[in-house]
């Protein structure tokens, strides 16, 4: 496997596949236009972290991607698909873009396996047993494997977001997609949730990842987005945008976080 | 007291009512927990004639008391059917009896479930969504079973009223245990002890619908509560 990125080694960028194609995209709720036009690109392989303030339309941005939020105006093309047409079946497009959340979202009414098993086996993707045996694999992975029959309230929260990220990661998505998935922790679990992402980014997962965290921003991403007021000011690789921040927006964000 | 003239002679009257009221009780309950939960999801849909039609439905049930809806449904109804489009049409007591009781259930079970539905965070049908699940799918595996949940006080206070309601349909003729009472009042005047005799046959009933509603609350407050104390721990 290549070594991941970090500054100047090898990442898994594939710049023949645009895994995301946005076109200045609009959002309203009511009258308030929360995102104002935004363009971007994401190749396969790539992993972006999206930073600026709050209130700047990061999250909003991230849940147009998957049609949790639907877009007024422009153009989204993910994973070959275009979701901004009424005639798309978001649901085959949702199958292959896996989502996490910043409250962890475990459905409450199931043990930790059968929140993992549940979509796979639903949307008849694998048989029980496949998607049992993904499963116990995928929380080996998170090293979770001992809480199988857990119920997501007797988890911490670090280890429901690492049971979080293996159910989207059971769907086998080609995509993923972060909504400040270390907001909601204490302080000494944001690191076990931040190491696995890391391993996935190493892994040459596509992912978009809307983050505060500066640090991981800088070591994990390919490359950042700044957004401010509903619109990418800056983007540009971690050194770039960390170290030489060009737009004032930038600058001046950077100077309070970091 | 004439207690035991009432056991001698009125108990197997009585008994005979206590089924009916048990039977009527549970068909009704069963009907109206799945006309409430069709109502709850057409009033939540995004339909607007579904919504309209849930709307009134739940409006005329809770705007007008039982006791009119079950003349309506036994005599009105009836009688409209019978001068328009079948003279011979008859409905029965307990007929009309289980349809009142279903529909009047069904309304208020209606509202119950919405609010159990809007109990549940946004986040688990968004999770559920985000996976691929369509929308009857998510509301099937992810919301109906936690709204359940949150539900139940609820749902045990409707099965109690609707219990309760059963003596409304003595009226319609329905030979349940007040309707049977009343004969045998009516021709012994016997007053206090037959009434009493009644009045402990529903609270029996309803004292066994409570320890199961309490043992099956428990139950689930056991799973919820064992998930905190392990976090409390840490």
């Amino acid at each position: 496997m290549k070594q991941r990125r970090g500054r100047g080694t090898v990442t898994n960028i594939n710049r023949d596949n645009k895994k995301v194609i946005v076109t200045n995209l609009h959002k309203y709720f009511d009258r308030n236009e929360v995102l104002t036009g935004i363009d971007a690109e994401i190749y396969e392989g790539e992993v972006v972290c999206v930073i600026g303030p709050s209130g700047s339309g990061k999250s909003t941005f991230l849940r147009c991607l998957n049609k949790l939020e639907d877009a007024t105006s422009g153009e989204i093309i993910i994973d070959g698909y275009d979701i901004t047409d009424k005639k798309i079946n978001i649901n085959k497009v949702r199958e292959n873009i896996g989502m996490v959340f910043q409250q962890f979202n475990l459905f409450q009414n199931m043990t930790v396996i059968k929140n993992i098993m549940m979509a796979p086996v639903s949307l008849k993707k694998m048989t029980k047993d496949e998607a049992h045996a993904k499963a116990m694999e995928l929380l080996a992975r998170v090293g979770l494997a001992d809480k199988a029959d857990s119920y997501p309230g007797e988890l911490s929260g670090g280890q429901q977001q690492r049971v979080a990220i293996a159910r989207a990661l059971a769907m086998n998505p080609d995509i993923m997609l972060f909504d400040e998935p270390t907001s909601a922790l204490d302080p000494e679990m944001v690191g076990e949730v931040l190491d696995v992402m890391k391993e996935l980014a190493a892994e040459g997962m596509t992912m978009i990842v809307v983050t505060h965290e500066m640090g991981f921003a800088r070591e994990v991403s390919d490359r950042v987005l700044f957004m401010a007021d509903g619109v990418i000011c800056e983007q540009g690789t971690p050194e770039e945008v960390f170290d030489h921040p060009q737009n004032e927006r930038t600058q001046d964000f950077l100077s309070k976080v970091l | 007291m004439d207690f035991g003239r009432v056991f001698s002679e009125a108990m197997p009257l009585l008994l005979e009512g206590l089924k009916l009221t048990v039977i009527t009780s549970l068909v009704s309950i069963a009907f109206g927990m799945i006309i409430g939960l069709f109502v709850c999801l057409m009033k939540m849909s995004r339909n607007v004639v579904l919504k309209a039609i849930s709307g009134v439905y739940i409006w005329i049930i809770r705007g007008t008391p039982m006791l009119v809806q079950a003349l309506m449904v036994f005599f009105g109804f009836p009688q409209l059917i019978q001068m328009t489009i079948n003279p011979n049409f008859r409905m029965d007591a307990l007929t009309a009896g289980i349809i009142t009781l279903s529909l009047n259930a069904g309304a208020y079970l209606a509202e119950i479930y919405r609010g159990g539905i809007m109990a549940v965070p946004k986040g688990q049908s968004e999770a559920a969504r985000s996976l691929g699940l369509s929308q009857g799918k998510t509301m099937w595996k992810v919301v109906l079973p936690q709204a359940l949940k949150f539900s139940i006080p609820s749902l045990v206070n409707q099965f109690i009223i609707t219990i309760k309601d059963t003596s409304i349909l003595s009226v319609i003729g329905m030979a349940e245990i007040v309707n049977k009472a009343k004969t045998y009042v009516g021709s012994t005047y016997v007053y206090f002890a037959t009434y009493a005799v009644v009045a402990l046959m529903y609270l029996v009933v309803i004292s066994i619908l409570m320890i199961i509603s309490n043992y099956v609350e428990k139950k689930l407050k056991y799973e919820a509560k064992k998930g905190k104390r392990h976090r409390d721990e840490h």
